[in-house]
């Protein structure tokens, strides 16, 4: 009996949210036009961001710190990119109810919809980027192998990774607004800890089973690997992760679906 | 069409947390201090206690009440955005609802995108809209503005464009809160043409509202909420003049307790005379007796005011005016006028004056008193020493309304 009820919930979520994909795609597309509608570039903004975040990092590393790395700055920048849609993903997302306003305590439609559309509107983002990580390894050198394909099958991990930590992250900040706060911090700190800014051999070998525990390191590594490095990445860690990150989705589903019913008293 | 009921709410109750300290609110560290403490009863609230009504197919139905009585949640159950903590709330059919205007829209978004995302939000597929979206454009009435940002819209405007939208959903119930009131005179008949359409066209609809005005155009039955409670539900006319009598009878209360605090100062305020008498309180009292600051047309008034001699006072005259809020003297007449035989005034009394018909229509009014000499030299002159309300639910112009009646015949040719 509670097993049925349990996959109804999962059903009902999903479906919901495929029921509601034109809405997705409506506010998706609202969060990433409306985000540089009114200036003057538009959504050239898109590009440039991250062109100039290139710039500065590499300013940094490559002239200031000089590490000695041959092509430092698109190692990094292949790192930086999955970063940015990680952390965004979770800041956003993790405002996604309790910032919904009149979305989410006047309008009538499944709430899932709001932080759905934050990791959307960032993978969207991330895509967008790609572009430029591609025009600045031909221009370094550093040549697009086959292994760029396994960019999709990583891709959908980091997603159902991202989407369960951020349905747990937009309920818990309904409920606690210190959440996002605390959030800020904590991504501060696991930027550092996750190899990005630099590769994993830089860490002292006693401590890289550290690295392996950590979900955004495996990620960071992933495309390293299928961009930078142009070899498979570690699918039996990414199968750990997948399984590990399915299970969240589920919890987190179960404790959006337990809570949802709140939301619209709790704003 | 006197099926199932389109709307059929039972025992419905609702209570939210009481979050008015800042130490009610759950943060990571109260949560940290004392993960266990349980809520107690005296933390919540009871918004709506064991509501119960029906609305069949068709019908139009408005929910009354004072501010904070339940009816804007007692709507958002009815849309589904709250869940009922007790009773069963059943909607049956497409329901849209008009609680917020314009959900969603993107204020940098031209009006032609925002129909886009707010009639998806509505539930509409992107076809639907597009098959709508020259109606709803022209409904709007908009123009050459529906491809200006929103934000640039007057909020006028910003309303009109949501309400086009949610208007084009083709609902079976149409949910609305107090969104009729919105928009300049031309709109407003739109809405209310709007309106009328879909009571022809059979569809349910329930509005909250506070303007009895539409009430009556409207509703075919009310449901008064107080306290979150139904106090009175049923035909539209019996259960508004109920609520408009309770609404007077607190309105009263409010304006005695005003007057009360005005009155020191207003005594002294707009006063003049050589104080060889002196007022030293003026009251308003009803047919019973009791003293009151709302009268409903036509009922008993008293003006009672209480006097001292500072000296034994020849020939003194006491007057009352009734002004109102344009300044216009609309009846004055004092003891001389009046030929009044009240005998020679005691050395401290109290002086009435009782109109049997308070003919006076819909507003407020002020009261002036005083006590001067035949000559009309003031001892005491009191200007505005009151104020007080006339409620009517009649519809006349002007200022009084003297008893009349109509009649008609015909003339002979030739």
């Amino acid at each position: 009996m509670a097993g049925t009820r349990q996959r109804n919930i999962f059903a009902r979520f999903f479906a919901e949210l495929l029921r509601h994909q034109a809405l997705v795609a409506a506010l998706t597309g609202r969060e990433l036009k409306g985000r540089y509608r009114g200036s003057v570039l538009g959504f050239l903004w898109t590009f440039l961001n991250p062109l100039l975040l290139l710039s500065v990092y590499a300013l940094v590393f490559s002239v200031y710190f000089r590490v000695q790395m041959e092509n430092y700055a698109v190692f990094m920048f292949t790192g930086l990119l999955p970063w940015i849609f990680f952390s965004s993903s979770l800041m956003e997302g993790a405002g996604a109810v309790s910032d919904g306003g009149s979305l989410v305590t006047k309008v009538l439609f499944p709430q899932q919809v709001l932080p759905a559309v934050k990791v959307m509107a960032n993978f969207v983002n991330y895509l967008l980027s790609l572009p430029i990580l591609f025009g600045f390894m031909l221009l370094n050198g550093v040549p697009i192998t086959v292994h760029a394909l396994a960019f999709l099958p990583v891709a959908l991990v980091h997603i159902v990774f991202v989407f369960g930590l951020t349905l747990i992250l937009a309920t818990a900040n309904v409920f606690m607004r210190d959440t996002r706060h605390i959030l800020g911090n904590v991504l501060t700190l696991w930027f550092f800890l996750t190899p990005i800014l630099y590769p994993l051999t830089q860490v002292p070998g006693q401590y890289r089973f550290l690295v392996y525990l950590n979900p955004a390191a495996v990620f960071s590594l992933a495309y390293h690997d299928l961009f930078f490095w142009g070899r498979w990445p570690r699918w039996d860690l990414l199968g750990l992760l997948l399984a590990a990150g399915l299970v969240m989705l589920l919890v987190a589903i179960v404790i959006f679906e337990h809570y949802k019913e709140y939301f619209a008293e709790k704003i | 069409m006197s099926q199932e009921p389109v709307i059929e709410v039972r025992g419905l109750k609702k209570r939210f947390r009481r979050e008015m300290i800042k130490s009610d609110y759950t943060t990571w560290k109260s949560l940290l201090l004392k993960p266990f403490s349980r809520r107690r009863a005296r933390d919540y609230v009871t918004v709506l206690n064991g509501v119960d009504f029906a609305v069949g197919a068709g019908r139009t139905l408005a929910i009354i009440g004072q501010n904070g009585s339940g009816k804007s949640t007692l709507l958002k159950i009815l849309a589904g955005i709250y869940k009922p903590d007790e009773g069963e709330v059943q909607v049956r059919g497409r329901v849209a609802s008009l609680i917020e205007l314009g959900a969603g829209f993107h204020p940098e978004f031209t009006g032609r995108e925002n129909i886009f995302l707010n009639g998806t939000i509505l539930g509409l597929s992107k076809k639907e809209i597009g098959q709508r979206l020259e109606h709803i454009i022209a409904f709007s009435g908009l123009g050459e503005y529906i491809d200006a940002p929103v934000r640039t819209y007057s909020s006028g405007m910003y309303v009109r464009l949501g309400f086009s939208v949610a208007v084009n959903v083709d609902p079976d119930v149409l949910l609305v809160d107090e969104v009729l009131a919105v928009g300049d005179e031309a709109f407003a008949h739109k809405c209310e043409d709007k309106i009328n359409q879909f009571r022809a066209s059979g569809k349910t609809i329930c509005l909250v509202t506070h303007d009895m005005g539409a009430v009556e155009k409207y509703a075919n039955e009310v449901v008064w909420l107080d306290g979150g409670q139904v106090a009175a539900a049923g035909e539209a006319r019996q259960v508004i003049d109920a609520y408009r009598q309770k609404v007077a009878v607190e309105e009263d209360a409010i304006r005695r307790e005003e007057t009360r605090l005005e009155k020191a100062e207003r005594l002294q305020a707009q006063r003049w005379g050589d104080g060889d008498v002196v007022i030293e309180d003026v009251r308003l009292l009803d047919g019973a007796g009791a003293e009151k600051a709302v009268f409903n047309h036509g009922e008993a008034l008293t003006v009672e005011l209480d006097y001292r001699l500072a000296r034994p006072t020849e020939d003194l005259v006491f007057g009352v005016a009734l002004v109102n809020a344009g300044q216009v003297v609309c009846w004055g007449s004092n003891t001389h006028i009046d030929r009044a035989e009240l005998g020679p005034a005691p050395p401290a009394g109290t002086v009435r004056c009782r109109l049997d018909r308070l003919d006076l229509l819909q507003g407020t009014y002020f009261l002036d008193v005083a006590a001067h000499a035949k000559d009309g030299r003031a001892y005491d002159y009191l200007k505005r020493a009151l104020s007080f309300a006339v409620r009517s639910s009649l519809g006349d112009e002007g200022v009084f309304r003297p008893p009349h009646e109509w009649g008609l015949s015909g003339r002979g040719e030739g």
